[in-house]
């Protein structure tokens, strides 16, 4: 089979390795999100790829446009994610859960169409070039400190390290949330919606709030997902990418926080490794092998663990 | 209502209460318009939009996009209805619907285009294959899990990964590149006036239109149609009045795949080109139709089909035709916005 023998001297690699980390960092902070919604509230949310796109458009746009600083565009950009996670929540989340899910993935769909029909504004399919350069100066700041310490040639680095803090600050805010009042709230909804309002608990409001959450966590997955290919553009937030989230999501199980990482680090070491397992095979079918393994995940998941490696099968209540 | 407390002799209550008679004739006319079966007010909206158009943009304009838009409509309602019979009788929305059209495009394409076949055995071979792959699914895939009670979340993740893995494979074996079924896509003919209809979006439009008068005939007339009405109207009541509920449900998906396979050979043809994308980038289009019809109301999602079909065609006059799937999209928003039930409501089922 030296068809399908395994390059291992690219495993070997550092580059590796850095880029396969820095998306499945990028999608942890992106599933996270899904996580608050889908395992913590119990909402069908599938347009997250769609509030990715607005906090990376709304940055480039505010930056390249209109001259800001990024210390001001990242969250304001931020606020306009949450702000288009309220817009499609008021009158989505009155609806049930199944069409829900349909409104969303339209709303995604349709800012993938806007993104590819804005014209100079949004750059249209060529997208945002040149709005990273003080991200560049960073860059070169941290590998020069990383050079003390001889990994100065790792240039994938400083982003590594910048997502996974990113990461990890997340992390560790929505762990606290989740033990607060608030949080407590949210999983009531889960589990019975009609006791939560009986209690005299808002539970539109609450949902609400959870989906603003999860757009502004997907705005600041977007940032990342920028910085690392250095351009905005519509393909880079397809609507299918909510579902690569729910991949690395019911992987690592649904209603844990932790789990996101872990399921969004396997899925992403196996969909980059595809691409160095040495198939004859052109660029495009690379991509189709990626996306299918997605599709095989979601099903095989569904199917056999649905609680996913580290979710409690009591924790699995969304009802349709 | 008119007013209380006014005293006859002072003149603007009498201006109010003349106010409160026009009041009531519009009443009446609202009363007569929402007496008026749903079809109708539907035709007659269509018409009134259509009329506002050609004030706007010309007749000519309007009379091309109409054709278009029953051309785009006919494909769309033949997946819509699919859609809406599986939602009906499974409650199951069917993610990976749109990519069984994709699936009978490219065994249409592998017959009719790689071993040469002609095109009208290519695609009833694809229909078949299509019927088959829904059945399969149903065998290995579908039954088991609703024997486990699987819940909504697992279902339509699952449906999802089917949607992934099907056009992925696709696109796996036949690539990315655009292809063509062996379709005469230059000929046209000249309705009235200038306006025209290829020749295959011709026979598109016939054939589909068939295929949905054989629809509303085994729903409405036939033993099987009548109890998948009945399944999709209430479950438990059906199986104890003693129907195959298994043999129900195959049924279904053998209708809806064979219905998915000649929306996707159709829109094959009547487009010129496909991608392994076609079905994915459709499906949001026969939600939106099926939607419009009520969900689960196979004759309102074959009507939603047809209007969502004018509405994109519609709003090439105005907008650019990139933002024609938009506005479908943008459609299927508002409807579930505005009424979730659909244009028919609950009241087309029976």
């Amino acid at each position: 089979m030296s068809v399908l023998a395994f390059n291992l001297t690219a495993l070997a690699h550092a580059d590796f390795w850095l880029g396969a980390g820095i998306i499945a960092g990028v999608y942890s902070i992106f599933t996270l999100g899904l996580q608050m919604n889908v395992g913590f509230t119990g909402i069908f949310n599938f347009g997250q790829a769609g509030f990715m796109a607005i906090g990376a458009y709304a940055m480039a746009i505010l930056i390249l446009r209109f001259h800001w600083s990024p210390w001001a565009a990242l969250p304001v950009a931020t606020l306009c994610a949450m702000l288009a996670g309220l817009i499609v929540g008021i009158p989505a989340l009155r609806l049930s859960p199944d069409y829900l899910a349909m409104a969303t993935i339209a709303g995604a769909q349709i800012i993938q169409i806007v993104a590819q029909n804005g014209g100079t504004f949004t750059g249209g399919n060529n997208g945002l070039l040149g709005f990273d350069a003080e991200w560049q100066n960073i860059q070169l700041w941290m590998l020069g400190k990383l050079g003390k310490v001889g990994l100065g040639t790792q240039y994938a680095l400083p982003l590594f390290l910048v997502t996974w803090a990113t990461f990890l600050v997340l992390l560790g805010g929505l762990t606290v949330v989740q033990r607060t009042p608030w949080g407590r709230v949210l999983r009531a909804i889960r589990e019975e919606e009609d006791a939560v309002a009986a209690l005299g608990k808002n539970v539109f409001a609450y949902k609400l709030q959870s989906l603003a959450l999860a757009a502004a966590l997907g705005a600041v997955a977007g940032y990342l997902l920028s910085l690392n290919i250095s351009l905005v553009y519509p393909q880079a937030f397809s609507a299918d990418f909510t579902f690569i989230g729910f991949a690395g999501l019911v992987l690592g199980g649904v209603g844990s926080y932790a789990g996101v990482a872990l399921g969004s680090l396997l899925l992403w070491f196996v969909l980059e490794g595809v691409r160095f397992v040495e198939l004859p095979l052109a660029a495009d079918k690379v991509a189709a092998l990626q996306l299918l393994l997605v599709g095989l995940i979601l099903v095989l998941v569904m199917v056999l663990r649905p609680q996913g490696i580290l979710g409690k099968r009591e924790e699995m209540v969304i009802r349709g | 209502m008119s007013t209380p407390n006014a005293s006859p002799v002072d003149a603007s209550s009498e201006e109010r209460i003349l106010a409160t008679d026009r009041l009531r004739s519009g009443d009446a006319a609202l009363r007569l318009v929402a007496s008026l079966p749903t079809w109708v007010r539907l035709f007659v909206a269509a018409l009134t939009l259509a009329l506002l158009f050609a004030g706007l943009q010309g007749l000519h304009d309007v009379a091309q996009t109409t054709v278009n838009g029953l051309v785009t409509g006919t494909y769309f309602a033949l997946g819509a209805v699919g859609l809406a019979l599986v939602f009906g009788v499974l409650r199951l929305i069917n993610f990976a619907h749109g990519d069984f059209l994709t699936f009978a495009a490219y065994i249409a394409i592998l017959f009719n285009v790689t071993l040469n076949l002609p095109i009208v055995l290519a695609a009833v071979l694809a229909v078949t294959a299509t019927a088959a792959l829904a059945i399969g699914l149903e065998f290995v895939l579908w039954r088991p899990m609703r024997t486990r009670g699987a819940g909504a979340f697992q279902l339509l993740l699952i449906a999802i990964g089917l949607a992934f893995v099907i056009r992925n494979g696709i696109q796996l074996f036949a690539g990315s590149l655009p292809r063509s079924l062996h379709v005469n896509n230059t000929n046209a003919l000249n309705l009235v006036g200038h306006v025209r209809i290829g020749r295959t979006q011709l026979w598109v439009v016939l054939i589909g239109l068939v295929a949905l008068g054989l629809v509303g005939v085994l729903l409405s007339k036939t033993r099987i149609g009548k109890e998948m009405r009945a399944l999709s109207d209430n479950m438990q009541l059906a199986e104890v009045s003693g129907i195959d509920t298994r043999r129900v449900i195959l049924i279904t998906w053998i209708v809806a795949g064979a219905l998915a396979g000649l929306a996707g050979v159709l829109s094959a043809a009547a487009i010129g080109v496909v991608t392994p994308n076609l079905g994915w980038s459709l499906l949001l289009s026969l939600f939106a139709a099926s939607v419009l019809g009520g969900l689960q109301s196979a004759y309102g999602a074959l009507a939603g089909g047809i209007v969502l079909g004018l509405a994109e065609e519609w709003s090439t006059m105005f907008v650019d035709p990139s933002w024609k799937y938009a506005v479908g999209f943008a459609l299927l928003i508002v409807m579930l916005l505005v009424r979730p039930n659909g244009l028919f409501g609950k009241v087309s089922l029976r």
